[in-house]
Formats: C-alpha cells, sequence, structure tokens
C-alpha cells in the first residue's frame, strides 16, 4: 500500500502530469516538497513510497534528500528559523542578530529549543541582502520570508508561530 | 506609462494582476509573435537587439536560441530562477512584482525554439513566488494564452513550474538539468552543450529570468528602440542588486554602461557615517575584488568595461565593501558560502574550498604565520582552471584578489589582531 498516494491522490496526479510520462523520476524533488509539509521531515515510508512512484531505489531517494539542504531525514523543531548570515547580510548586522537571537531564546544554533518548536539554523544568502537581518521559517509545508528584523520582531514571529501551533493542537485533539 | 523596461510594476500598481497587465499592453507581444511572425524572424529580432544573457555569462541571447537545431525533438525552454549568487535578488522583484512579463518572455522564447512544453525552474526558498507563479499560469490558460492551438493556430504551449530546494549550484545551467530530472543536482561534461541535448537529452534553451523579461518589449517596440540604451555591445537595461555597506541598498534598473559612481553615490546615497570606500564586488560573491579608486569609480558598468578592471560584471550584483571591512574576513565568509555549496563532483573544487577555508579559519582566529598567507595564495591558483564547472573557479576569485590588493589585512591577523 502506498501511503501518500493514498493521502494526496489529486496533488500526486498533477505533479506527475508535469513531466513526461517515460520521466517519472522527475517527480522526486516535488513528492518530496509535498511528503515533507505535514511531518516535517521526509520520514523512511514517505522514501520507501516516493521511490515506487518514481521507480527508483530509496538509497537514490535518500540521496536527494541528502544533497538538497531544504530536505530534513530527522524531526529536529517544526520550524527551522534559518538566518541568513551570508556576506552581504553580515555587512549590515546578521552576524550580531543571529547570536542575540539565540542568546535570547537560550538555545545554541542548531540545538532545538525545549519545547521542539524551533531550530535556529544559519543559511546562506536567501535573496533578501537589501533587506537584512532577515530569516525565513520553514515548516508545516509553507516557507515565509521575514525581512528588516529586529531580535524584537523576531521574537514576536516566533510567538505567533507558538500560538498558531498551539492552536493546531487543540484542533487535533 | 512607466519609464521603466523591467520594474514597471514601481510605476504602475497591481500590475501582478491579469487586468492591469492586459490594460497595459500585456500579452499583446505574444499574440504578435505567435499569428504573426516565424520563429526565424524572432531569433533574427533577438540577435538585431545585441540582448545578452542577465544570468551572469552575458551570451547573446539570439545566438544561443539559433544553435537549436531543427531535425531533433521535441525543444524545451528553461526559464534559469535559481537566482542564489550572494548580493543578486533582482529576479526575485521581477517574478513576485511583474510576474506576467517573466512569463510572456519565457512564452515568447518557447515560440522562438518551438517548445511545447516549458519550465521555470525556482529555487526552494521562492516557495511563495512558485505558489504565485502556479496561479498566474492557470490564469493564462483560462484566458486561453496557454493550451493548445492558440490563437487557432498549431501552436500549443504549457508552462511548469518546479521547485528547487536549497543548493547554489543548481543555477549552473547542466546542474539545473540534472535537477529537474530528478538527479543531484550536479554540473555535466560538456559538450554535448543543452542547445544540442539538454533536458531529457533534448535541445534545450536556458535563460535567466531578467533576460527572458526583456523580449515583450523588444517584440512590441523593436531592436532599434532597444538599442537606444546601453553602449554599442552591451545594449539594454539592467537590473543592479545593490547592497552591503551602502545607505540604500536595493535593486535599480539603469543603463548598461552607468558608471559605478552613479550607483553606489548618487542612488544608493553613498558610504553609511561618511567612512571611505574600500572595494566592489560587481558579481555578487564571484567576484574578483575592484579596488575603489576614483578611476573604479568612474568606471561604466557594462560587460567590456568592467572586464578590462579584471573583474566581471556577472548579474551585476554590485556589493559594497568600505574601510571598516577586512578582506581576510570577506574571503573567508565568501570561502565559508563556496565549500558549503561546491557540490563534492570534482576533487580541486571540493578539497580546495576545504583548504582554503579551513587556512582562513586559522588566519581569522589570529592563530596563522605569514606562510599560511602564502599557502592559501598557492591553494587557491592551483584550482584555477581545473575545476569541471565554473563554481570552482568562483570561490578564487574573492580569495586571489584579496590577497594580492589587500594583503596587508591578512599579515594584520596574522600579527595577532582580531576583528
Ligand atoms: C555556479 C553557478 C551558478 C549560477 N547561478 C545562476 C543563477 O542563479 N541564475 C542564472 O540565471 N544563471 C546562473 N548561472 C549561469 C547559468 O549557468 C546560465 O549561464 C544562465 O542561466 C544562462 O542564461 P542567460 O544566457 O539568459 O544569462 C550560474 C552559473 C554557475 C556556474
Ligand atoms: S567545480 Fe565544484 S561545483 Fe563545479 S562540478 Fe566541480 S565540485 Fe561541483
Ligand atoms: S546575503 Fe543574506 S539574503 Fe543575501
Amino acid at each position: 500500500m502506498n501511503e501518500l498516494l493514498a493521502k494526496y491522490p489529486t496533488e500526486i496526479k498533477a505533479i506527475l502530469a508535469k513531466y513526461p510520462p517515460e520521466f517519472k523520476r522527475s517527480s522526486v524533488m516535488p513528492l518530496l516538497h509535498l511528503a515533507q509539509g505535514d511531518p516535517g521531515y521526509i520520514t523512511p515510508q514517505a522514501m520507501q513510497d516516493i521511490a515506487e512512484i518514481c521507480g527508483i531505489s530509496i538509497t537514490e531517494v535518500g540521496s536527494i534528500v541528502g544533497f538538497y539542504t531544504l530536505y530534513y531525514d530527522k524531526p529536529l523543531g517544526r520550524y527551522h528559523i534559518q538566518v541568513c548570515t551570508d556576506m552581504p547580510c553580515a555587512l549590515r548586522g546578521a552576524d550580531k542578530f543571529l547570536k542575540e537571537l539565540c542568546e535570547r531564546l537560550g538555545v545554541k544554533v542548531g540545538e532545538p529549543t525545549a519545547d521542539g518548536l524551533f531550530v535556529i539554523e544559519e543559511v546562506m544568502c536567501l535573496a533578501a541582502c537589501h533587506r537584512a537581518p532577515m530569516f525565513q521559517v520553514h515548516g508545516d509545508g509553507d516557507l515565509v520570508y521575514h525581512e528588516h528584523q529586529t531580535v524584537d520582531t523576531a521574537l514576536a514571529v516566533l510567538d505567533a508561530l507558538r500560538q498558531k501551533a498551539a492552536v493546531a493542537e487543540e484542533g487535533k485533539a | 506609462m512607466s519609464e521603466y523596461v523591467l520594474l514597471r510594476h514601481r510605476d504602475i500598481p497591481d500590475l501582478d494582476q491579469l487586468k492591469v497587465y492586459l490594460k497595459n499592453g500585456g500579452f499583446d507581444a505574444w499574440k504578435k509573435v505567435v499569428t504573426s511572425m516565424e520563429p526565424m524572424e524572432l531569433i533574427q529580432l533577438a540577435k538585431d537587439s545585441g540582448l545578452r544573457g542577465r544570468g551572469g555569462a552575458g551570451f547573446p541571447t539570439g545566438m544561443k536560441w539559433s544553435f537549436v537545431p531543427n531535425n531533433l525533438w521535441p525543444h524545451y525552454v528553461v526559464a534559469n530562477a535559481d537566482e542564489s549568487e550572494p548580493g543578486t535578488f533582482k529576479d526575485r522583484e521581477i517574478m513576485e512584482s511583474n510576474p506576467f512579463q517573466f512569463l510572456e518572455g519565457l512564452m515568447i522564447a518557447s515560440y522562438a525554439v518551438q517548445a511545447q512544453n516549458s519550465y521555470a525552474y525556482l529555487r526552494g526558498e521562492f516557495w511563495q513566488i512558485g505558489l504565485k507563479l502556479n496561479q498566474k499560469i492557470a490564469e493564462l490558460e483560462e484566458a486561453g494564452f496557454l493550451g493548445d492551438n492558440l490563437f487557432d493556430t498549431k501552436y500549443s504551449l504549457r508552462l511548469h513550474v518546479h521547485m528547487g530546494a536549497g543548493a547554489y549550484i543548481c543555477g549552473e545551467e547542466t546542474a539545473l538539468l540534472e535537477s529537474i530530472e530528478g538527479k543531484l543536482g550536479q554540473p555535466r561534461l560538456r559538450p554535448p552543450f543543452p542547445a544540442v541535448a539538454g533536458l531529457y537529452a533534448s535541445p534545450t534553451v536556458i535563460n535567466n529570468v531578467e533576460t527572458l523579461t526583456n523580449l515583450p518589449p523588444i517584440v512590441q517596440n523593436g531592436a532599434t528602440w532597444f538599442r537606444e540604451h546601453g553602449t554599442e555591445k552591451s545594449p539594454g537595461v539592467k537590473v543592479f542588486s545593490l547592497s552591503g555597506c551602502v545607505n540604500k541598498p536595493g535593486n535599480y534598473e539603469l543603463p548598461l554602461g552607468t558608471p559605478f559612481r552613479k550607483l553606489i553615490y548618487e542612488l544608493g546615497g553613498g558610504i553609511p557615517e561618511g567612512r571611505a570606500i574600500k572595494a566592489i564586488m560587481a558579481a555578487g560573491a564571484s567576484s574578483a575584488l575592484i579596488s575603489a579608486t576614483d578611476a573604479a569609480l568612474d568606471t561604466p558598468m557594462d560587460y567590456e568595461s568592467v572586464a578590462n578592471l579584471g573583474a566581471s560584471l556577472g548579474s551585476a550584483s554590485v556589493i559594497v565593501l568600505d574601510e571598516s571591512v577586512s578582506m581576510s574576513w570577506l574571503a573567508q565568509k565568501t570561502t565559508h558560502f563556496f565549500k558549503h555549496e561546491s557540490c563534492g563532483k570534482c576533487t580541486p573544487c571540493r578539497e580546495g574550498t576545504y583548504w582554503m577555508a579551513h587556512i582562513l579559519d586559522r588566519i581569522e582566529d589570529g592563530g596563522a604565520s605569514e606562510k599560511d598567507v602564502d599557502l592559501l595564495f598557492t591553494v587557491a591558483r592551483q584550482m584555477q582552471n581545473k575545476c569541471l564547472c565554473a563554481l570552482g573557479e568562483f570561490s578564487t576569485m574573492p580569495v586571489v584578489s584579496s590577497l594580492e590588493k589587500f594583503r596587508s589585512d591578512f599579515l594584520a591577523r596574522v600579527d595577532g589582531q582580531t576583528r
């Protein structure tokens, strides 16, 4: 039984239709984005399902997950808070911003917060160098930019996410 | 009306709405090419305009299209919307705010080589833009601008968005094709070139977003009009992404050939707190540093003039560095970028970026000697001309040029000073 196919039949049909029928393998990246949306990472089951749909081995799917930085093979924070500290942003205070953000949250880069909701990460240029300091939030199958940030505005963004997550959990209960 | 050619949304509110875009002449060019132009005519028009690729290499667009053979089918066009060069944020603004002009350009390029399926490859971080483009494409299908037998001709076209997932190397055109094919984003050996064997081994044209966005106005207004801006060899306007130590960073649409000084001081508001300018990177992190002398500041920003400074215009991502910036710190930052983004396929780049980063970390930590500074230079030099794709070469640019022009910044660290 292909769980992914059972869960997203229309989405998967639309993905496959974008590529020539004899090149099913092209669907692997959009399928990974789709599968990652809900649990927030690629589960072993999802890898197997995707391998089956694309007609490639699980190892091949795994190597794709490993190559591209936006795919995660482990659950590590529901929201990835990805701060750009690349050179142009660093010239506008991004390193200091990251340091202070971590201090205020009491975490280190790469370590999830105690509630498991957030993990702060350092990333390369996000094409927003003129609006530094900035970060993107990757989670819940979405990816949103936050630009012209201060540590206070960033903490407010995290608060809003915390509330959103709490409401979602209540809905599930 | 707008004085802008590419950033027209800055003058026309809601240009990202189909109604508004149509009211401002949108898709007139598209209708014109499909109903009244032969593909060869369109290719000739692109050649006559002198349009050069805006993705970095500045290759003439019409010539690129003409390499596609007519005895091998199908053909594909792929829009390169990977935009990951540090300091570059122009394609993002175009796609966010003037998406239809970009899509119309992609459609015109598709018609030029008679592609029936074309792709836009977006870096994964442009997730919101991907959603938006998908919606715009659906609207175009609905309106009859995309689909089968367009305007009752035999020509049919569909557009698809493919999202990347975080890998700078996928901006390199053959790595990009691998990525669409569902493989690791690693460059291919050339030949064969994509024009002959590209996506799915079929003839493929890859053009940058900004290149494509130039096409609707060229079709509407003609090659002579296009050449009214810019220089003889670098005609047209260009979006310059200005960042770094400057008061007003942002995108500026200017004729090619505008001097650095005008961009940095007149439009960009100069250097913060009245500090002195030290160097310029004209092509993002992949740049050789330009010492910001008076002569350099008066240099016109076109492909030839910047090359004469020993640098390259690339995608025109101008990063300004002032006297407070240590070039050893800068080289460390860029080197870590390239080390992180090296796809690992070839040894000189994989190992070279690793060692350069290692030595630069030691220098910045204050634990290095002058010998390490020389070693860094040797490692960078040895990488040059040995890498499979341009990324490896790019990684050496800031290192070699900063060592040649600002060696004292490195020696200051060696003497035990820290930032
Ligand atoms: C490492 C590397 C990264 C690149 N990144 C991009 C990119 O993000 N966007 C782009 O348009 N071109 C990029 N290029 C250039 C492309 O390979 C290609 O030349 C370009 O898309 C062609 O389009 P054009 O002729 O319209 O400029 C990159 C090249 C290299 C070597
Ligand atoms: S030069 Fe670097 S990025 Fe290019 S193919 Fe070699 S290892 Fe990959
Ligand atoms: S360097 Fe941070 S967005 Fe470009």
